[in-house]
């Protein structure tokens, strides 16, 4: 520790405080707002379905329930590795600092995972978890008639009360999305003794930056799941997914240009470090990775093949189904790696440089080690691990969904004598 | 808190009681009494003497913490960069050696025409390499930074267990038994008053040398600064140093701007300081 310290010292330009010399917080907090967002932008594309008919991506919408959660579960796990007492964490549970952003963590975390995340997906699985359960034997059968909770009713009525109970729950959900990742930048946006980071445009950026990572993600996740299981990729869906990624990767950049010309011409005392400190430090993670390769490349993309500015299904280029999903899978892997170096810019530009404005600083990130770069890949794996399971447990694909049986719906109807023979015949 | 507050509080190894009884081995009665007559009612005068009786119980009788609203002055112009001051606080509050940590330190300002250096080797404490040349230089001095004790600190307001807090004293303290290492309250800093201790992985900052100011010390900083360029008191007290100090000097603190309302207050200070 001391030897890495030593030499970052001596890679310190200009003057910075002593005690800046160690850089707080590392690749973890980097994770932290990532990961949130993609649950954020996964969650806000499955309400696309839910509250705004967006019957096309109807094929996503299970899944990107399941991935909100598998990356909510996620999500407070790097935040307790890089804690120096994660044993005291449940402070900020039973003793809060009400004055806190950060305490606040917890309580809009316990929220959105289970009045909104978890609720949703209850109501919408509860069905099929019946349903299912008859057909099966073992383990599965017993999970999924315990996750039922013993509420085994499929009359009409308890159906139809499942979809109000769901669309409430999403109505209710799209702003607690929000409320997650536009808090986590308030986080950063109201530290006032840092420049980079003190905006009111944060939390904002923070929002529509999480709902592109979320799309683009859920685009992947949709065609390496479809891909894997053998199926024929809805095209329809996946242009449509395209589409709402050019339309708010639109709007993220455009929050970024905004926040870059904005700082830029108010020149505060602070811009002449922060140039600095673009031009040097985060030139490749800025500059290169987020803007060029992340926003502009896959915006040129998505623009031109995906039918987002011609509308009706065509691009302004017209291309053969293959080669298209090709660029779109290439597009929002792009733009995942552009999120995730918008998050280091913000994280760890942001302890770059010195709260005196007079130097910079260098990240040493471990290799090994509690904090080092090991343990950020194995969380940012995680993820997936328990998404697959929650696939194993609950299918998320709309052609194993169980059909509720006619005379299930609706049991107090009196049976037509045919009907009646007609069962007793098939018995 | 509590470790900090009792750190210090041993009793005085007793020397000089020592010598009295071994002189008084072959008296005479009268001898005895004669000594004894005076040697009680002084004792007893001494141990009603606030400064004895801390000396001897390590406990501050009486010390009330609502008559007092501790502030730190710094003279500019007197601070000569010896560094004793942050050298003795590293001694003072077991702050670790490593050039990383400090709860005190001395910056130095060299400015030329159109440049500004500055530089804080070590924290001053070994002293500052001579500057490469004196031509241009428009001019130089020293500032001491530490904790500003801000009347509305940023730090507390992070905190998301209210680990560290204001006192009614007004000096800004972190419960290294209750912190849970989060590190918000260094980010929310603007002065880079604040690291995490490597022995404890709790923050860590300058207290005012609180276990020394509740038994009417003052902070091992400003104790040994040999030019008084540090003057320490009660902001709210009409007469003592500090009260002169900002009644008699034009007063500056850092980063106004952030409206912490810092409780150091500077006289004479560059514009360059931030």
């Amino acid at each position: 520790m001391e030897a890495s310290l030593a030499e970052v010292l001596r890679q310190v330009t200009g003057y910075i405080y002593p005690n800046e010399v160690e850089l707080h917080w590392s690749v973890l907090i980097v994770l932290y707002p990532y990961l949130t967002g993609l649950v954020a932008g996964a969650f806000i594309l499955a309400s696309l379905v839910r509250v705004f008919n967006v019957k096309e991506v109807q094929p996503t919408y299970r899944l990107s329930l399941l991935t909100a959660l598998a990356f909510l579960i996620v999500a407070p796990l790097p935040l307790l590795a890089h804690l120096g007492h994660p044993e005291r964490s449940f402070e900020m549970f039973l003793t809060p600092n009400v004055h806190s952003a950060m305490a606040m963590f917890g309580f809009v975390y316990a929220w959105y995972l289970t009045v909104v995340l978890l609720l949703e997906i209850w109501f919408d699985y509860r069905k099929d978890m019946i349903l299912w359960s008859r057909e099966e034997s073992g383990l599965k059968r017993w999970l999924h008639k315990l996750l039922t909770l013993g509420v085994f009713d499929l009359d009409a009525q308890s159906l139809r009360f499942d979809r109000t109970a769901g669309r409430v729950i999403t109505v209710i959900g799209i702003p607690s999305a929000f409320l997650l990742h536009g808090y986590v930048g308030f986080i950063f946006g109201s530290v006032k003794a840092n420049p980079w980071w003190s905006s009111v445009l944060m939390p904002i950026v923070f929002l529509f930056s999480a709902i592109v990572s979320g799309i683009a993600l859920m685009l992947l996740l949709y065609m390496f799941s479809t891909l894997l299981r053998s199926k024929a990729l809805d095209m329809v869906c996946l242009d449509k997914l395209a589409s709402f990624l050019f339309y708010a990767l639109i709007v993220d950049f455009s929050l970024e240009m905004l926040d870059f010309i904005h700082r830029l011409y108010e020149a505060e005392e602070s811009i002449r470090i922060l140039g600095q400190l673009v031009a040097s430090r985060l030139f490749v993670s800025l500059v290169v990775v987020q803007a060029l390769m992340g926003t502009v490349i896959p915006l040129l993309i998505l623009g031109i093949v995906s039918p987002a500015l011609r509308g009706r299904s065509r691009g302004l280029v017209m291309l053969p189904d293959e080669l298209r999903r090709l660029l779109y899978a290439g597009a929002a892997t792009l733009i995942q790696i552009g999120i995730f170096s918008t998050r280091w810019n913000v994280v760890i530009g942001g302890q770059l440089f010195s709260k005196s404005l007079r130097g910079l600083t260098v990240y040493k990130m471990q290799l090994l080690g509690g904090e080092g770069l090991f343990v950020a890949g194995l969380l940012l794996l995680l993820p997936f691990v328990i998404l697959m399971t929650l696939i194993w447990l609950l299918p998320p694909w709309p052609d194993q969904e169980a059909e509720v049986p006619a005379r299930e719906i609706e049991p107090e109807r009196q049976l037509q004598p045919e009907e009646a023979a007609a069962i007793a015949s098939e018995a | 808190m509590n470790g900090e507050t009792t750190r210090h509080d041993q009793p005085p190894t007793s020397a000089k009681s020592g010598q009295m009884w071994g002189t008084s081995g072959s008296t005479s009665r009268r001898q005895f009494l004669r000594t004894w007559s005076l040697a009680v009612p002084a004792m007893l005068l001494a141990l009603r003497s606030k400064a004895v009786a801390i000396w001897f119980t390590g406990e501050t009788p009486n010390y009330n913490a609502k008559e007092h609203r501790y502030g730190m002055g710094i003279d500019v112009d007197k601070c000569i960069g010896c560094g004793r001051c942050a050298e003795a606080c590293k001694n003072e509050n077991d702050v670790p050696r490593e050039p990383f940590y400090f709860r005190t330190w001395v910056e130095r300002y060299v400015i030329t025409p159109g440049d500004t250096l500055v530089d804080s080797p070590n924290g001053g404490i070994d002293g500052f390499p001579p500057t490469t040349s004196e031509k241009g230089i428009l001019r130089t001095f020293f500032v001491p930074k530490l904790c500003n004790h801000c009347e509305d600190p940023p730090c507390v307001q992070v905190c998301p267990v209210g680990a560290t807090f204001s006192t009614e004293d007004g000096v800004v303290l972190v419960d290294q038994d209750y912190c849970v290492g989060c590190r918000y309250c260094v980010q929310a800093c603007p002065y880079g008053a604040r690291f995490v201790n490597p022995k404890t992985h709790t923050a860590d900052k300058c207290t005012f040398c609180y276990h020394r100011l509740v038994k009417g010390l003052q902070p091992a900083c400003v104790e040994v600064c040999p030019n008084g360029a540090r003057i320490f008191g009660d902001i709210r007290q009409r007469s003592s140093p500090l009260a002169r100090f900002q009644r008699m000097r034009k007063l500056h603190t850092l980063k106004p701007h952030l409206n912490t309302k810092p409780k150091v207050y500077y006289a004479d200070l560059d514009e360059e300081v931030r």
